[in-house]
């Protein structure tokens, strides 16, 4: 087949999808909701994107990693806002405004491979339990219940708890006891789609014909099933950044001194009551990453919700 | 199915989770190196001389079958969850913090319910009504404000700027009166609140009340949102349903359909959510008593993953894990009892 001839038919092919996704997007711009969402969100891309413009690195106080907070002197007593320091800097003379711009970047890191990390081992675990059934996914799922009989953050905070002592690098412990935690809610989603479709007709007609079980998987039973609860996944972004923050505010984060919101927030602890004279005098400490974290969790959420609403095949058409 | 064979096949099936989920905890302890796993059985600290013996005595250096058992039998006979790092067992340091722990969710549960039952059946009858609007706006910013923040952020205006609600569990004069050589003060429940009332010192009944405001407010504030999403949707679903139309053609007001018809098959999954909430708040308070130093479990546990000492750690998770099994149990009996179709299904 030509490529010209290639190319017509996947374009006949996702004609289709293209319908949907246009519907889709027709149906994002008339929610208000997640219209501001997506522009919290579209801010924080670009405020990432630009980071190394905004807040230039190559301080020597960084040594060489542009996460790393740039560091002016070492007073324990932070100062307010200032030209040089447009937010102030944080206990240990860290800048607050470098480490709310690279922290940006730090939570779509994190948020990211968070996801990732939990759909992959989820999309494996629910396509193997949904797809074979009986005792594999008897087996499997019984283990995600068992990680399911813990409460997530202090499961999390036991793995990194014992990842650490390993020898791995503090973010990246995070990250993984987070991964670990987080699959299986995906798993137990993706297998309920897969069991959705399993029996169709199509389903069947694939298998009369004698296709493999990695074809029918890939190609008939998960674009039928998944691709709306990926997307909407991808959305709990918001959700990792917040969980995240929150163990570095029990001080289960970053290595000192890292672009992290949470982190900088948590050293702002023994700041928050001022001084006898001004009990706000420190008050650049938390109020500007806290408000950092939380629209980069509200446009998160705001354009969740919304999706969740949109995906959903019930209420889809009303 | 009768009630009686639910709630034991129910008891049944929750046993091979605990299980797992012991067994899932032994697991993530093995990743640790020899030496650091003895520590979790140590109980005095002159026995860390005799770490060696330690390793034999629990069988660290047999297989790991021998050794889930050793430390299985040393859980659940001897309580014994290891020492940490202010050389207190980690079990007794765990009880001593709990008070603190069930007094918080005590005040907290009660108004997370009310105010989430309470908005989410008013938002669900009045759609897209200002109310509406307002309480959902409520429940995106519960679930996107970081707790921890909120908290720093009120400290700093009702402690530091105003001098209303201080942290912490109780103020120093507290303090003072209760542990004087010659007090007249007497524990009886290890919460502050109903104790001073039983002594008849009022006066520390306020205090105790002033301290725990904020953590209240916070938790009350946050949790409730969950419970104001189910609610709404339910009463919506409800009020969809014929019997609503039937009740409406009967010519009932609103207020009578609302309160009579809608709101009752409502607030069944509501309810749910509701023990669900309680059940998780034992441990979902654990950033909040840090804030405020409330001086309970979790908080012991977090401060002492913050400097990576292991044994308290696990052993809270452990205790968490069969906590939260255990009342998942209870609120699926509950559930089944208040809603025939759960145990007849």
């Amino acid at each position: 087949m030509s490529i010209r001839a290639r190319f017509q038919r996947f374009r006949t092919e996702m004609q289709p999808r293209m319908k949907e996704l246009r519907f889709t997007l027709k149906l994002v711009r008339k929610s208000p909701l997640s219209m501001i969402g997506s522009g919290v969100i579209l801010f924080f891309v670009i405020l990432g994107a630009l980071a190394p413009v905004l807040a230039p690195p190559g301080d020597m106080s960084q040594a060489g990693d542009p996460f790393m907070m740039p560091k002016d002197g070492i007073k324990l007593i932070p100062q307010p806002p200032s030209p040089k320091h447009p937010f102030g800097t944080m206990e240990g003379q860290y800048d607050i405004y470098y480490g709310c711009i690279w922290g940006t970047l730090t939570a779509f890191r994190i948020g990211l491979s968070v996801i990732g990390g939990s759909l992959i081992i989820g999309l494996v675990i629910g396509i193997l339990a949904g797809y074979y059934g009986g005792w594999i996914d008897e087996l499997l799922m019984r283990f995600t219940d068992i990680i399911l009989a813990f409460p997530g953050l202090i499961l999390a905070m036991a793995l990194v708890v014992v990842l650490v002592p390993l020898g791995i690098e503090r973010l990246d412990a995070v990250m993984l006891a987070m991964v670990l935690v987080g699959w299986p809610g995906y798993s137990r989603l993706i297998r309920g789609e897969i069991l959705r479709v399993k029996n169709e007709d199509y389903v069947e007609a694939a298998k009369s014909v004698g296709c493999s079980d990695l074809r029918i998987i890939s190609r008939h039973v998960l674009p039928n099933s998944v691709y709306s609860v990926l997307i909407v996944s991808t959305l709990d972004i918001g959700t990792m950044v917040l969980f995240a923050a929150a163990l570095s505010f029990l001080g289960l984060g970053a290595k000192p001194g890292y672009s992290d919101w949470g982190q900088i927030i948590s050293l702002s602890r023994n700041w928050i009551y001022g001084s006898p004279q001004n009990p706000y005098q420190y008050w650049y400490t938390f109020i500007i990453p806290g408000l950092f974290i939380s629209f980069f969790v509200l446009g998160w959420n705001l354009l969740g919700d919304a999706l969740r609403d949109i995906f959903d095949p019930t209420l889809r058409r009303k | 199915m009768g009630l009686r064979t639910y709630v034991i096949r129910r008891l049944l099936l929750s046993i091979p989770v605990l299980f797992g989920a012991v067994l899932l905890i032994f697991a993530v302890v093995q990743f640790l190196p020899i030496g650091l796993r003895a520590t979790l059985f140590i109980q005095d600290p002159r026995q860390v001389r005799f770490i060696d013996q330690i390793i034999a005595e629990h069988g660290l250096d047999q297989p790991v079958y021998v050794q889930f058992y050793y430390w299985l039998r040393a859980v659940l006979v001897e309580q014994n969850l290891g020492l940490d790092r202010n050389a207190e067992p980690v079990f007794n340091a765990m009880m001593a913090r709990l008070p603190a722990t069930v007094e918080i969710v005590m005040f907290a549960s009660p108004l997370i319910v009310l105010v989430g039952l309470y908005l989410g059946v008013l938002s669900g009858a009045n759609k897209d009504k200002l109310v509406d609007h307002g309480s959902r706006i409520l429940a995106i910013m519960g679930t996107s404000l970081p707790s921890f923040w909120f908290g720093i952020v009120l400290l700093s205006i009702f402690y530091a700027g105003l001098g209303w609600f201080p942290p912490s569990r109780w103020g120093q004069e507290v303090n003072k009166f209760i542990t004087a050589p010659n007090t007249t003060w007497t524990w009886y429940t290890r919460l502050i609140t109903i104790d001073s009332l039983i002594n008849g010192e009022y006066w520390i009944f306020v205090d105790g009340i002033r301290h725990l405001v904020l953590p209240v407010t916070i938790l009350t504030l946050l949790n409730s949102a969950v419970i104001v999403r189910v609610t709404r949707s339910s009463m919506l679903e409800s009020l969809g349903k014929d019997y609503i139309t039937a009740a409406k053609a009967k010519g009932l007001s609103k207020r009578e359909v609302v309160n009579r018809h809608a709101r009752r098959n409502a607030l069944i999954p509501a309810i749910t959510i509701s023990g669900l909430m309680i059940a998780s708040l034992f441990t979902g308070v654990t950033i909040t008593e840090t804030v405020f130093n409330m001086g309970g479990i979790g908080q012991y546990a977090a401060e002492s993953a913050r400097v990576l000492d292991i044994p308290p750690v696990i052993g809270y998770t452990l205790l968490s894990a069969v906590a939260f099994v255990l009342s998942n149990l209870v609120v699926d009996i509950l559930y089944a009892y208040v809603d025939p179709r759960i145990r007849l299904g």
